[in-house]
């Protein structure tokens, strides 16, 4: 049994009047790859934007590897993290955006470095090394000198993961990282996203990609209304869903992806 | 002839010194109070300060120039507070820029996606560090074509700072004329002066856009 790297309970949030999330509650063991699928609104990317506090909750408790994401205090002098003490923890959280957010003013390796340099206190020598060294697990070190405009979508995507790793992130977090590639350049992203889930790291992928959600990910969760709707290993939740809700839903993306073979 | 070109160069040039200086001292207060106008009214969770600097910018951008400079030269004398003409000058066009600014700085920013702020949260940045790295050099390059703007109408609009008699190139041109009567040989003059500085500037402007562009 793998111990437990992230707890999250009873995680809430609403804007205004419309809830989003209606109390969302599980666990990540470390080195798990864990898959958040459900239908646009059912509020997967919601739920991963609070992770790091990017969203502010309304209520739950996040805990990685034992300390409390965004809250400090106890009783009456609880209070949210401003944003200035969220960015140590934040550091220990990489994340991967669907519209990828490479910063167009810096170079590929500068966007990689940077966080290195400016939060790590990293020499900037040694900031470069890690770079590269992390441009090289997305088999992108020859564009290290480019600007990202220069990059295809994929290239681009996979220089904003090179940039989450060189965080040295505990967990990962994904936020449908493909849907914005034309469908030509999906592989090459999920290619390395099955690499990183193949050395064991700790992540959690919003995605439409079911099959690869089924292939990839050691556990997936299905979400629907703001509620988690059914959750377990990702074969048995994809392959034998329990409930109607899930099925219905994996029906209709199964015709547009060929998943009953 | 050419003695009389000589000295009406050499004074109007003494005009074109004080230009500069009202041009650059009001740049400077236009720069820094309207970026942080702009910072403020962007990044603030307090309706009444964007409602403040809102009428503010509204205000100043509304009334012309002129009438901002006389409200200061001769509206603060009665007061009891006597402004030199070129202090005058330089306060009052500063001011008229800063809203200019203000306008300019927080349209950049809003252009920016919120994701390349969120980003830089997102790797560890303090907001600090993600205004100074990320968001202000993002914002400085798509504000460039209007600062360029801004910089060439504001050394043109320093001749109004003739009216309150602060000692630039019109108002010597127009004490030259009234001793001389050497009319269009004084304004030809000035006005070659004036595309003098104002050509350069917009120039070193667009080399600039063009190297900030670069690395797009």
């Amino acid at each position: 049994m793998k111990d437990s790297l992230l707890t999250v309970e009873g995680l809430k949030k609403s804007y205004g009047a419309d809830d989003v999330l209606r109390g969302i509650s599980f666990d990540l063991k470390r080195g798990e790859t864990l898959s958040l699928i459900g239908p646009s609104g059912s509020g997967k990317s919601t739920c991963l934007r609070c992770l790091n506090f990017l969203e502010r909750p309304n209520a739950g408790e996040i805990v990685l590897e034992g300390e409390r994401i965004g809250r400090v205090g106890t009783g009456g002098r609880e209070r949210y993290m401003t944003d200035r003490e969220l960015a140590p923890q934040r550091r220990e959280i990489g994340m991967v955006f669907q519209l990828f957010y490479l910063w167009p003013h810096l170079t590929v390796r500068d966007n990689v470095a940077l966080a290195s340099i400016k939060a790590g206190g990293m020499p900037r020598r040694e900031a470069y090394e890690l770079a590269e060294e992390m441009l090289e697990k997305v088999h992108l070190r020859h564009k290290a000198d480019e600007y990202p405009e220069r990059l295809s979508g994929g290239q681009q995507q996979r220089v904003a993961i090179a940039r989450a790793l060189a965080q040295k992130p505990k967990l990962i977090l994904f936020d449908e990282p493909t849907s914005a590639l034309d469908p030509e350049l999906v592989g090459e992203v999920l290619g390395v996203i099955r690499e990183l889930a193949e050395e064991g790291r700790s992540m959690i992928l919003v995605t439409h990609e079911i099959r690869f959600a089924r292939d990839v990910a050691d556990r997936v969760i299905f979400m629907d209304g703001g509620h988690i709707v059914e959750q377990g290993a990702a074969a048995d939740v994809i392959n034998r869903p329990q409930m109607e809700r899930t099925r219905a839903f994996l029906g209709q993306v199964g015709e547009s992806s060929g998943l009953a073979t | 002839m050419p003695e009389v070109f000589a000295s009406i160069l050499t004074t109007l040039l003494a005009g074109a010194v004080t230009a500069a200086q009202v041009a650059v001292g009001a740049a400077l207060i236009a720069l820094v109070l309207g970026l942080g106008l702009a910072l403020l009214t962007v990044f603030t969770r307090v309706a009444a300060v964007r409602l403040v600097i809102g009428v503010y910018v509204e205000w100043m951008r509304n009334v012309p120039a002129l009438a901002h400079l006389f409200v200061i030269y001769f509206g603060l004398a009665s007061v009891g507070l006597r402004l030199s003409p070129k202090a005058a000058a330089i306060l009052g066009l500063g001011l008229v820029g800063a809203a200019i600014l203000c306008d300019v700085f927080s349209a950049g920013m809003r252009a920016l996606h919120v994701g390349q702020r969120e980003a830089a949260l997102s790797v560890g940045l303090s907001p600090w560090q993600a205004l100074r790295c990320i968001v202000l050099p993002q914002m400085l390059r798509l504000s460039m074509p209007a600062l360029g703007n801004y910089a060439s109408q504001l050394i043109k609009d320093t001749s109004i700072a003739s009216a309150i008699a602060a000692p630039e190139i019109m108002f010597y041109a127009r004490n030259l004329v009234t001793s001389t009567f050497q009319t269009p040989l004084i304004y030809a003059t000035a006005i070659l002066l004036y595309a003098s500085i104002v050509f350069p500037v917009s120039w070193a402007f667009n080399i600039a856009e063009r190297r900030l562009g670069a690395g797009r």
